[in-house]
C-alpha cells in the first residue's frame, strides 16, 4: 500500500511540474492547469485511500463546503480584483499549513513522527518552521489583503523603533522554537503561532502600495515555504516538491518584480517606500503650466496617426477602463494605425495584472509587448498614450540620480511624437516623484477617470 | 514481581522504543527529503525562468491553487474515525485547503481562457 501511495504521489509531483511548465506559452497554458486538477485529484483521492484515514463523511462535507465557497469567489471575482484574491487565497494556505502542524502536534502518531508529548526533536523543528512560515504568510496576506482591497490606507505605516521590534521578534520566535524542543510544550507551541502571526502583520504593514507586486510574490514563495517544512515534518514527498516549487517560484517573481522596479528585495521588506513624500517640494513641478487637451484633440491627433503605443498602468485597472480601452483601439485600427500595448513589469499591483485585463478586454495577446521587446519603437511611434501609468514612464529614472525611482528601467514614452497621460489629476505617482514629461511640449494631458476619458475619445472617433 | 511496578516499566520502554524508531526514522527521511528539495528547487527554478512574463498571474494563481497539496496534510488529520480536537483542526484545514484548490484552479481557468489570438 505505502508503495502505491508513494507512486500515486510522485505522479501527482510530474503533474504539478506540467501545470508550471505549461505556462511557458498562451497556447500550452490551459492544458498545463488541467495537469495542475489532474495531480490535485491523484493526491487527495491516493490520501483518502490510506488505511489511517476513515472519516470519509465529515472529510466530504469539509471539502463540499471549502469547494463551494472556492467556486463562488472564483467565478465572481472581478478580473481587477485579483491580487486581492490572490493575497487572500495566500493566507488560507498559511492557515491550513498552522492547522496540520497543530494536529500533528496533538496527534504525532496519525503521522508515525512519536506520541504526544514525545515527539523527535527533528520533527519539532521542521514543525515550528513549518508553522512560522504558515503563520506569517496567513497574517502578512490578511494585511497585503486589507491594503489591496483599501481596507486600510495602502501607505506605508511605520513607527519609531519598528525595525528593531521586529527583529527582536524575530529571534523570540527562534528562541521558542529551541524552548519546544526541549519541553514539548503546546503553550509554547502556540506561543511560536502568535509570535509568527504578529510578525506577520509587522512585516507588511509598513510596505506601500506600489511594492505590492513583491509582496504578493514573496507571499506566494512563503506559502510554498510553509507546504515544504510541513513536508518535511509528514515526511511526505510530494509536499516537499510542491512546496519547492511554488518556493521558488514566488522567490523568482520577487526578484523580476525587484528588479522592474530597480529595488533591493532587502529594500521592500524594510518598507516605507512611497507615500511618505508629502508632495515634491522642490520637484521640477513648480509654477510651470501642463497643455490639457480634450477628447476631441486626442481623437483627432490619433486619426491621423499611423502607429499608437498604448501604455496601461494601475490607473486603467482602478477605472475598470480596459474595454473601453480596447474598443478605441479597434475604431484606431479602422482608421488604419498599427496598435499595440506596451506593458512594464512593474505595471499593477501584481505579476502580469496588465496582460490579464487586457485579454479579459479581448486584447489579442499578440498585440501585447513586455517593455523590451517594444521600448526601441517608442521613437517611430506618432502617439504614446499613457492611460493610468505615470512612475513607469519618468524620464527622471534615467536623468536624475536624485530621483527615488533612479535606475527604474521604464518605457521611453517620450520619443513618441506625441505623448497622451490620461490622469484623473496632477497628483504624482506612487513614488511621490513629479513627472516632468507633463509639461513637455509634446505632451497632452487628458484630465479624467480613464474610462470616461476612452469612451469620450471613441465617441469622437465614430 | 509486582505487575504494578512492571507497567510503568513496559511503558516507559515502549515510549523509549517509539521515540528512538521516530529519531532514527526521522534522521533517515531527512536525507531522502533534503535530496527531494534541492533537486525540485532546481527543477522549480528552470521551469518557472521559462514561464512568458504575460502569464505571470496565472502563474501565481495556479501554484497557490498547487500549494494547497498541503491538504493531504489535513485530510491524515482529519483521518482518525474520531471526533477530537486534532481531527478537528483537521477538518478545517481541509475545508480551507479546499477553498483554495477550488478557487485557484477556477479564476487560473477564467484567466487562461481570455487569452486568444487574433481571430482572423
Amino acid at each position: 500500500m505505502e508503495t502505491i501511495s508513494t507512486l500515486a504521489y510522485l505522479v501527482a509531483s510530474v503533474c504539478f511540474i506540467l501545470a508550471l511548465k505549461g505556462l511557458s506559452s498562451p497556447d500550452a497554458a490551459q492544458q498545463g492547469n488541467r495537469y495542475g486538477i489532474i495531480g490535485m485529484v491523484i493526491a487527495i483521492v491516493t490520501t483518502l485511500a490510506l488505511p489511517s484515514v476513515q472519516s470519509y463523511i465529515p472529510i466530504v462535507v469539509a471539502i463540499a463546503i471549502g469547494g463551494v465557497v472556492g467556486t463562488f469567489i472564483a467565478k465572481k471575482i472581478q478580473m481587477t480584483a485579483l491580487p486581492q484574491l490572490v493575497a487572500a487565497f495566500h493566507s488560507l494556505v498559511g492557515l491550513a499549513a498552522v492547522f496540520v502542524a497543530a494536529a500533528a502536534f496533538y496527534a504525532p502518531e496519525s503521522y508515525g513522527i512519536g506520541t504526544p508529548g514525545n515527539i523527535a526533536i527533528g520533527s519539532l523543528v521542521e514543525m515550528s518552521i513549518g508553522t512560522a512560515i504558515g503563520a506569517i504568510t496567513f497574517s502578512g496576506s490578511v494585511i497585503a489583503f486589507a491594503k489591496l482591497q483599501a481596507l486600510i490606507s495602502g501607505k506605508p505605516l511605520v513607527f519609531p523603533g519598528q525595525h528593531l521590534f521586529n527583529a527582536a521578534l524575530g529571534i523570540l520566535t527562534i528562541v521558542l522554537v529551541v524552548l519546544l524542543c526541549t519541553s514539548n510544550s503546546a503553550a509554547v507551541f502556540w506561543a511560536i503561532v502568535i509570535a509568527s502571526f504578529a510578525l506577520g502583520f509587522l512585516l507588511i504593514l509598513p510596505i506601500g502600495g506600489a511594492d505590492m507586486p513583491v509582496v504578493i510574490s514573496m507571499l506566494n514563495s512563503y506559502s510554498g515555504w510553509a507546504a515544504c517544512g510541513i513536508g518535511f515534518t509528514l515526511q511526505n514527498n510530494l509536499l516537499i516538491i510542491t512546496g519547492a516549487l511554488v518556493g521558488s517560484s514566488g522567490a523568482i517573481l520577487s526578484y523580476i518584480m525587484c528588479k522592474a522596479m530597480n529595488r533591493s528585495i532587502f529594500n521592500v521588506i524594510l518598507g516605507g517606500f512611497g507615500g511618505e513624500a508629502a508632495g515634491p517640494a522642490g520637484g521640477p513641478g513648480g509654477d510651470r503650466t501642463v497643455k490639457a487637451g480634450s477628447a476631441d484633440d486626442a481623437a483627432f491627433i490619433m486619426k491621423n496617426a499611423a502607429s499608437v503605443i498604448i501604455v496601461p498602468g494601475y490607473g486603467m485597472a482602478v477605472a475598470q477602463a480596459q474595454h473601453a480601452l480596447r474598443e478605441m483601439g479597434d475604431l484606431l485600427k479602422k482608421e488604419g494605425a498599427t496598435v499595440r500595448y506596451a506593458i512594464h513589469p512593474g505595471a499593477g499591483r501584481m505579476p502580469g495584472h496588465m496582460n490579464v485585463l487586457l485579454a479579459e478586454a479581448n486584447v489579442s495577446y499578440d498585440e501585447v509587448f513586455e517593455l523590451d521587446e517594444i521600448n526601441r519603437d517608442f521613437g517611430q511611434c506618432d502617439v504614446a498614450f499613457v492611460i493610468g501609468a505615470n512612475d513607469v514612464t519618468n524620464p527622471a529614472a534615467k536623468t536624475d540620480p536624485a530621483s527615488p525611482i533612479y535606475g527604474m528601467p521604464i518605457l521611453d514614452v517620450e520619443k513618441a511624437k506625441t505623448v497622451f497621460f490620461v490622469k484623473r489629476s496632477m497628483a504624482s505617482g506612487y513614488a511621490g516623484v513629479d513627472n516632468e514629461l507633463f509639461f513637455r511640449p509634446n505632451t497632452m494631458m487628458l484630465f479624467g477617470d480613464a474610462k470616461k476619458v476612452c469612451e469620450e475619445v471613441c465617441k469622437a472617433l465614430e | 514481581m509486582n505487575p504494578h511496578d512492571l507497567i510503568p516499566v513496559q511503558v516507559a520502554d515502549a515510549a523509549s522504543h517509539v521515540a528512538e524508531a521516530a529519531a532514527g526514522g526521522h534522521g533517515a527521511f531527512f536525507l531522502t527529503g533534503l535530496t527531494v528539495f534541492v533537486l525540485a528547487v532546481f527543477v522549480g527554478y528552470h521551469v518557472v525562468w521559462r514561464v512568458t512574463p504575460a502569464l505571470h498571474s496565472p502563474l501565481m494563481a495556479v501554484t497557490n491553487a498547487v500549494s494547497s497539496v498541503i491538504i493531504v496534510g489535513a485530510l491524515i488529520a482529519a483521518g482518525p474515525a474520531k471526533i477530537d480536537f486534532s481531527t478537528g483542526l483537521g477538518f478545517v484545514g481541509v475545508a480551507l485547503a479546499s477553498v483554495n484548490i477550488f478557487g485557484g484552479f477556477i479564476v487560473t481557468q477564467r484567466m487562461l481562457s481570455m487569452f486568444k489570438k487574433k481571430q482572423k
